[in-house]
């Protein structure tokens, strides 16, 4: 364990330098964060029904889907990994005395979390100053966030090992953009960032459900305005720890599948 | 004009030698729009419409949006990935031709690959057209062809002033995405829904109103007054080029080449 957390450790500091990006991300986010919200704003100003998510939890969701959206995003990626797999140099990455899947697997999982730290709080602390209606609320109770940090975490670890498969398939391919385009088209669209999950019709929110994608980011954000109640979130929990466990024994056999294979192409 | 033509079709021939990864681009370039229109369609079977406009009407105004962003991104790219001409110095190279900087720039890159994007609304216009009831006139398609052309021409303004940024800071900015990918979602609606500062930051600084919420207007005859005001406002549109041009201007004076 401990090379991966010294590995983890080393890109985060990393990460952390790169401040005055972040800033300008910041900029970016509260733009999309203000925009959606007023898209939502006008689609609920003339509804009769009562709908499955309410005008405050969205705008809640929506916060937590701008500050943390390195959490979230599976186009959110590390090129060097890529330029390793393609260009040969992964030749390097076999010689060191641990196993590669942990080792990338904490390297990407530090870039995600550096960018998150530098991004999440500014955003987080403008968005509850923020006046009626854009204001965030507070989670209804303690233990709600609580849940709420624990679904936080584990749909991180599983949206990274989700993002394992993106570089496995490169090892086919060899080409990064295409898996990236389908894995974060599909995978967006299926953890509730297009729009949440609540509001879809039925038939495809039996589809969302089924997948993994949904523990990353709808449901996490659900538990934190409280529209998922406690009881639920603790049942999601346990979900979300054994789709993480799956998916990382799946990622392992075909990542050590895919590097059996592996053609160092030249020096 | 002519030689942009020609830059055109050696790029062209470039991009086709890797053909699985132009299609696989297409291909993505397709879905992601794709995916963003289903999410509109599941808002709309849900909440029925946004502030009195109809699914199909918001359907045409995201069609629209979403071509000109694909025309402009194809033939415009050049502007958009300025910083590495400029970092790297290569810029230099550019000003010694006698030809003028704008084309080659331009003609410094294209994504053809964005022909995904236009298919795709190209599908959504056709598809929104057909199960709108309008009544026909000449003016009217003259007025949607004006909208692309308009459309293309505020997001081309756009990337050049981004690019135009280049010359004082060398890196690209990031912040510039609010304009290009944030105005296109936001377009994507007709701007009367948003909050009144939003509406009129987008439609008399950078002219997005223009492109989509009054010339539809004209065309699902919901104006008032003077009609022929509406359906000539895309022109302003187009107008939005010229102190784009200008600022650039400016800018290639204030070059200072960055050495090798």
């Amino acid at each position: 364990m401990k090379p991966y957390v010294s590995v983890l450790k080393l890109r985060l500091l990393n990460g952390m330098q790169y401040r005055s990006a972040a800033l300008a991300g910041v900029a970016t986010q509260f733009f999309w964060g203000f925009m959606y919200i007023m898209i939502f704003e006008a689609f609920y100003s003339e509804t009769v029904h009562s709908q499955p998510l309410s005008l405050k939890e969205i705008i809640t969701y929506l916060w937590l889907q701008q500050s943390f959206l390195a959490f979230i995003m599976l186009w959110f990626r590390d090129n060097e990994l890529f330029d390793l797999i393609t260009t040969g140099n992964i030749a390097y990455e076999l010689c060191r005395p641990c196993e590669i899947y942990g080792f990338w697997y904490s390297k990407l999982l530090a870039q995600r979390l550096s960018s998150a730290i530098l991004r999440c709080f500014p955003i987080l602390l403008v968005a509850y100053l923020l006046p009626q209606p854009y204001k965030m609320t507070l989670p209804p109770s303690v233990l709600t966030f609580v849940l709420f940090l624990f679904a936080l975490i584990f749909g991180l670890l599983l949206l990274v090992s989700i993002s394992m498969f993106i570089y496995i398939s490169v090892f086919l391919t060899m080409s990064p953009i295409g898996s990236l385009l389908l894995f974060g088209v599909i995978g967006e669209f299926f953890s509730g960032l297009t729009i949440p999950i609540p509001l879809m019709p039925a038939w495809l929110q039996t589809v969302a459900y089924f997948l993994p994608f949904r523990w990353t980011a709808d449901f996490p954000f659900r538990v934190y305005s409280g529209n998922i109640p406690q009881n639920e979130a603790l049942i999601g929990i346990v979900i979300q720890i054994i789709w993480l466990v799956l998916l990382v024994w799946l990622g392992r056999i075909a990542f050590n599948k895919a590097l059996r294979k592996v053609v160092v192409q030249g020096g | 004009m002519g030689l942009y033509f020609k830059y055109l079709l050696i790029l062209f021939k470039s991009q086709m030698e890797y053909r699985t990864s132009f299609w696989l681009l297409t291909i993505g370039q397709f879905l992601i729009p794709f995916s963003m229109f289903a999410g509109l369609y599941f808002l709309f079977e849900r909440f029925g419409q946004i502030k009195g406009w109809t699914f199909y009407e918001v359907a045409l105004c995201f069609a629209i949006i979403h071509m000109a962003f694909a025309l402009s991104e194809c033939f415009a790219r050049g502007f958009d990935s300025f910083s590495s001409l400029v970092a790297s110095g290569s810029f230099d190279r550019v000003l010694v031709r006698p030809r003028s900087t704008i084309v080659q720039v331009m003609g410094s890159k294209f994504e053809f690959t964005r022909i995904g994007r236009l298919l795709q609304s190209l599908i959504v216009l056709i598809w929104a057209l057909n199960n709108l009831s309008i009544e026909w006139s000449s003016m009217k398609v003259v007025t949607i062809i004006l909208m692309i052309i308009s459309g293309v021409f505020i997001f081309t303004g756009i990337f050049i002033l981004a690019a135009t940024m280049c010359f004082w800071t060398i890196q690209g900015l990031e912040v510039v995405n609010i304009f290009t990918d944030g105005g296109r979602e936001m377009a994507q609606y007709p701007l009367n829904i948003y909050q009144k500062w939003v509406t009129k930051f987008f439609t008399f600084v950078i002219p997005f109103g223009c492109v989509n919420y009054l010339p539809l207007m004209y065309i699902l005859d919901k104006t008032e007054g003077k009609a022929y005001l509406y359906m000539l406002s895309p022109v302003l549109g187009i107008i939005f080029i010229i102190p784009c041009l200008l600022v650039w201007k400016i800018g290639v004076r204030h070059y200072r080449s960055t050495g090798s």
